[in-house]
């Protein structure tokens, strides 16, 4: 079981939930960048949620499909087409061999994932396969993934059941994602050195847009917004700092740090995106606006303990549909 | 008495918290943190994902969706934070400060250190005296981070002390020896930098194939000794 590129994307490289655990050492977690949709789509054709998948960006690579293989395909809509025929996202699709599956036109979104059944086979480094791209470790070997390169998939019984004669066989049920993603306004706690803006700054952090910079990527999204200015500069020791955290730079502009952050950092923390709301921010891309809308802890707990109901609920219904689909055949 | 100082604990965004204990760089401080730090490590409290010390703290990651499914009445936070008292007001005497004292090889010649004549200029003295001066002291690597394994050791001679460069470089290579106000730090990988580079070690600081990748760590102790460039060549990890 394979999938052979036949043609460069951007940035795609394998990524599961992130290498924890050496953040001491300065060994960043990494991970999907829209971990929601790296669940649903693991979750659909039935493997263990944190499996590695295929995280693409626009223009996403051309694959062909080598061995009869159930995939899905979440988060960004890039228009995926197999064969010519488009399919839609977050349901099962039992594709059939030599298939080609391309990416024509990005509708929305930044980021998507293809999980295959069984798991797709990535090389482990520290516990994780997500591929770390300052170490060249982890994932497939390291690095993104370019033509000419064979993924290789772990064999399942299921893929067997292609039959010929149809280019796939789209499942009749999709993982409903609609409540789990948020758009315009994210939440956050506020950031230790929040306390030490003054009043107008605060005003203007909360009451005003910020967009997206083109110096996005990763590792963190630079924000483009009215500068917030301090009475005094700031001046702190480098302390950790985590996905999420929202630095103030020294020009007035914020920075939020995403999957690929550094583990320390100098720079005030005026604020950290709540854990609920990653997957949303990393479907923005460059121009894209949002506000930001203070919470405090509890809220920030409460979303994400709704989160994983939600994704629990999901997660019971594909496997209850998967089973009975399979049983039946 | 080091029990004494006093600390602060707050939330590092909604999966991790930060215990401070002020902002300097001062050896018990880091002492503190580095102890605690491993203190913590050794209970290996379920959901805890990362325990990072740095310069005068320490923050703790956790598995925020985890541990959310199973709190009762109180926070998941409040329950890091009391975890954090307890540990901290108990039994934070009994892990002595076992320190390594490592000593690294540095080759200073001029081909490995650009900013080597800048600086001795800078602090009108011999480049021989500033070589004296940077292998003169044991350093404590105060933490790890910036890059894998990169460590920010203190505190230099304050007659070698010196700024950033002004704009960074674009490429530092691995091995390279930096200077940044009263910290000297070693580039385990190429990177960009905008430490002034006085020297090369031939140590390999990261190397992903190990099974501790890195070197240093928080909490050691590394001395520097001079190597010609015949030296840098031979040497063998």
């Amino acid at each position: 079981m394979s999938l052979f590129i036949t043609k460069n994307g951007l940035l795609d490289t394998l990524q599961d939930g992130g290498r924890y655990g050496f953040q001491e050492l300065g060994i960043n977690p990494g991970g999907a960048m829209d971990c929601i949709a790296m669940r649903l789509v693991n979750i659909l054709v039935g493997n263990h949620p944190f499996e590695p998948v295929l995280e693409m960006h626009f223009p996403a690579a051309e694959i062909l499909v080598e061995s009869p293989m159930l995939i899905a395909l979440g988060g960004a809509d890039f228009t995926a087409v197999i064969n010519g025929n488009e399919i839609p996202l977050l349901h099962p699709v039992l594709v059939q061999k030599k298939s080609i599956l391309k990416f024509i036109r990005r509708k929305k979104g930044a980021r998507i994932y293809l999980s295959v059944q069984g798991g797709i086979s990535a090389q482990k480094w520290l516990n994780s396969a997500s591929t770390d791209l300052k170490t060249h470790a982890g994932g497939f070997e390291g690095r993104a993934l370019k033509k000419n390169d064979r993924l290789f998939c772990k064999e399942t019984t299921r893929s067997g059941m292609a039959k010929e004669g149809n280019d796939f066989v789209l499942f009749p049920w999709e993982a409903n994602s609609g409540k789990l993603y948020r758009k315009n306004s994210f939440r956050f706690i506020p950031g230790f050195e929040f306390g030490f803006l003054p009043g107008e700054t605060k005003k203007i952090m909360l009451s005003t847009n910020f967009s997206i910079s083109s110096l996005s990527d990763r590792m963190g999204y630079r924000l483009e917004g009215e500068p917030l200015l301090l009475a005094r500069p700031i001046n702190l020791l480098s302390s950790a700092v985590t996905r999420g955290t929202i630095q103030l730079l020294p020009n007035g502009q914020l920075i939020i740090l995403m999957a690929d952050h550094q583990t320390t950092g100098g720079y005030p923390r005026v604020g950290h995106i709540i854990s609920t709301d990653f997957s949303s921010l990393a479907q923005l891309s460059a121009g894209d606006e949002f506000a930001l809308e203070a919470v405090d802890i509890n809220i920030a707990e409460e979303a994400m303990r709704q989160q994983e109901i939600d994704l629990q609920q999901i997660q019971n219904a594909c496997n209850f549909r998967l089973n009975d689909f399979f049983h039946l055949e | 008495m080091p029990g004494a100082i006093p600390y602060e604990i707050y939330p590092c965004g909604d999966h991790a918290i930060t215990v401070s204990w002020g902002n300097r760089i001062d050896h018990a401080i880091n002492q503190k943190a580095v102890l605690f730090g491993r203190q913590l490590k050794q209970l290996a409290v379920r959901g805890i994902r990362d325990i990072i010390p740095a310069y005068a703290s320490v923050t703790i990651v956790y598995d925020l969706g985890l541990l959310v499914k199973e709190k009762n009445q109180k926070t998941v936070y409040a329950s890091m934070v009391d975890l954090v008292h307890n540990l901290l007001e108990n039994n934070m005497e009994q892990i002595p400060d076992v320190a390594a004292l490592k000593q690294i090889p540095v080759c200073y010649d001029q081909s490995f250190a650009p900013d080597l004549p800048l600086l001795a200029k800078l602090h009108e003295r011999e480049i021989d005296e500033i070589i004296a001066l940077h292998t003169g002291t044991v350093y404590r690597v105060f933490m790890t981070g910036f890059l894998p394994g990169f460590p920010y050791m203190g505190k230099l001679p304050a007659a070698i002390a010196s700024p950033r460069k002004e704009s960074p470089r674009a490429f530092v290579p691995a091995g390279s020896v930096g200077i940044a106000g009263e910290q000297t730090g070693i580039y385990p990988v190429d990177s960009p930098g905008g430490w002034q580079i006085i020297g090369r070690t031939p140590v390999r600081l990261f190397d992903k194939e190990k099974i501790n990748p890195c070197f240093l760590a928080a909490g050691d102790e590394v001395q520097f000794y001079p190597i010609s460039l015949k030296e840098y060549h031979q040497f063998k990890q």
